[in-house]
């Protein structure tokens, strides 16, 4: 049984300014397998996001069904950790308390959730700012935060939304090979949204390239490159260079209907 | 040896930067002061129409501490009726705080709560305050209790109207965020709406501190025997424009004052907001 599935996920908007519905994601079909890093890739308004929120929870579909680990998804949940594009923190909450924050709703007592918090403080590198707030801290640091406080609650499946797109490329190629890294020690899956091909291809093992709206799958790309992974290697430009084709077929397809 | 001169004179810099400012801050209250007295003095208008700053200090100082009973019989019993003031206002005032937050998260949060009460009150919004006076006073008699009611419908709306906007503009994600980490309805109101209100909940308790100290004058005025307002309108009935201002001058202290702690208490609790605005630099 496959970790994530996606049966027929249809999901339309209502645009009730033009008295419409928006068709979003037109039948989606799609199996995770449990550790595996998927990469959704797709153009901006593909509802690459939005499917990512209806397996977060966040979002229903118009029709069809999503399931994790057998059970269908009708709210969110710490199975799921979600790391948003912008760090989404509480921005009245200490670094540590951030991390922390699931195991305080559960009730679990302060001196033992911040030692848990500490782990996975040091585990994105954030050791000695635990007493900072996230107004003085750096949007890749904070980026950090967010994804130390998805991984805390442990949870199955991670769920990234873009969550680098807003930092500067160096800063970029570090969380890479961070997130690898901790995906590699921590055996969990990952569906990991973006829109660059290069981003996709250095992080995942699979890519699903997804259509202009509305959404569809185009494709499914395996891609089991060793890591690290040598961005210059032949083998690397040869899946760059197929997934790229897929892509411009894609839009040249559609310039030809339209 | 250099750079220890070099540090020193960093650290003294925002010092000096400081007393400047503080003494701009005087020069402008100073000259009018200087020509009310002047003004006063020159007979242009009979002396108990206009009573010079002196004068006022005066009375003001009669009435603090009992000089010469120049006050009459408020000699000396300022406190009394300072206290008299501001008891009403911390209670009619910290009633609406309550009320006010509750009602305004509740508002904010819950299409259910929005739709059963918003309309009611938002119809009993635009009636002034003030024009409730006749029926507290048939509903409460002449004492504290009035008063109390007064402060409550003029503090009320600004922390209600400041908490529903706090609550109704909370970061959709920062919702999600907690709704992801297994928050329940409950915890996403009071560890994710509520805090994150909390800014918006305080411009409307700067905003009702102001408006309780006008009720509780007015209040004082018209159904009460006692307090600064009292204090004022009695000194009106005896011509004593001199008392009359130095109660003016009181209740702008105390508003003030009153003003200064709540704001403390928002550095306090909005501690996390350092850095985020100018202001907090």
């Amino acid at each position: 049984m496959a970790a994530i599935e996606l049966r027929n996920i249809v999901k339309t908007f209502s645009d009730p300014k033009r008295g419409r519905e928006l068709l979003t994601l037109d039948h989606i079909d799609l199996d995770i397998e449990a550790n595996d890093f998927v990469c959704l890739l797709g153009p901006s308004g593909c509802g690459k996001s939005t499917l990512l929120n209806i397996v977060a929870g966040f979002e229903h579909p118009t029709s069809g069904v999503a399931r994790v680990d057998g059970r269908i998804i009708d709210r969110p949940g710490s199975d799921r950790g979600v790391v948003f594009q912008q760090p989404t923190l509480m921005p009245w909450l200490t670094v540590i308390d951030n991390v922390a924050f699931h195991l305080r709703l559960k009730g679990v007592p302060k001196h033992e959730r911040r030692a848990r918090a500490r782990e996975f403080i040091e585990l994105v590198g954030l050791t000695g700012f635990e007493h900072h707030h996230p107004s003085e801290l750096s949007g890749g640091m904070n980026q950090r935060v967010g994804i130390a406080r998805a991984l805390l609650m442990n949870p199955r499946v991670i769920l990234m939304d873009e969550p680098f797109a807003a930092l500067d490329a160096q800063t970029k190629l570090e969380m890479q090979e961070e997130l690898v890294a901790i995906w590699q020690r921590h055996r969990c899956t990952i569906i990991f949204v973006t829109h660059s091909v290069d981003e996709a291809l250095v992080l995942g093992n699979k890519i699903v390239i997804m259509t202009r709206r509305p959404g569809r799958i185009r494709d499914c790309v395996d891609f089991d490159m060793p890591r690290p992974r040598d961005i210059t290697s032949p083998a690397f430009n040869d899946t760059k260079r197929h997934v790229l084709r897929l892509i411009r077929e894609e839009s040249t397809r559609i310039v030809h209907v339209s | 040896m250099t750079s220890v001169t070099e540090t020193a004179a960093v650290r003294s810099r925002p010092r000096a930067g400081f007393s400047l400012s503080g003494f701009e801050r005087l020069i402008v209250p100073a000259l009018v002061i200087a020509g009310w007295e002047l003004f006063a003095r020159s007979g242009y208008l009979p002396v108990s129409l206009l009573p010079a700053p002196s004068a006022v200090l005066h009375a003001l100082a009669d009435w603090v501490i009992g000089l010469d009973e120049t006050t009459q019989s408020y000699s000396g019993h300022w406190h009394r009726d300072a206290l008299a003031s501001a008891l009403r206002v911390f209670a009619g005032f910290g009633l609406a705080s309550v009320v006010g937050i509750l009602a305004g998260v509740g508002i904010g949060w819950s299409r259910l709560i929005e739709k059963g009460l918003e309309p009611t009150l938002q119809m009993l919004r635009p009636i002034p305050p003030v024009s409730w006076i006749p029926l507290a006073i048939i509903w409460f008699g002449i004492a504290d209790k009035p008063a109390i009611f007064l402060v409550f419908l003029g503090a009320f709306f600004p922390v209600l109207m400041n908490a529903i906007h706090g609550a109704k503009t909370v970061d959709r994600n920062l919702v999600r965020a907690g709704a992801m980490m297994g928050a329940s309805q409950r915890q996403l109101l009071t560890s994710i709406v509520f805090p994150a209100a909390l800014p918006s909940i305080f411009a409307g308790l700067r905003i009702a501190i102001g408006s309780a100290w006008m009720l509780t004058v007015t209040a004082e005025m018209v159904a009460v025997k006692s307090g600064l307002g009292y204090v004022l309108w009695d000194s009106y009935y005896f011509l004593r424009y001199d008392i009359v201002i130095a109660a003016m001058i009181s209740i702008g202290l105390l508003g003030y004052l009153s003003d200064l702690g709540i704001k403390a208490i928002m550095g306090r609790v909005l501690r996390w907001q350092l850095g985020m605005t100018v202001q907090g630099n």
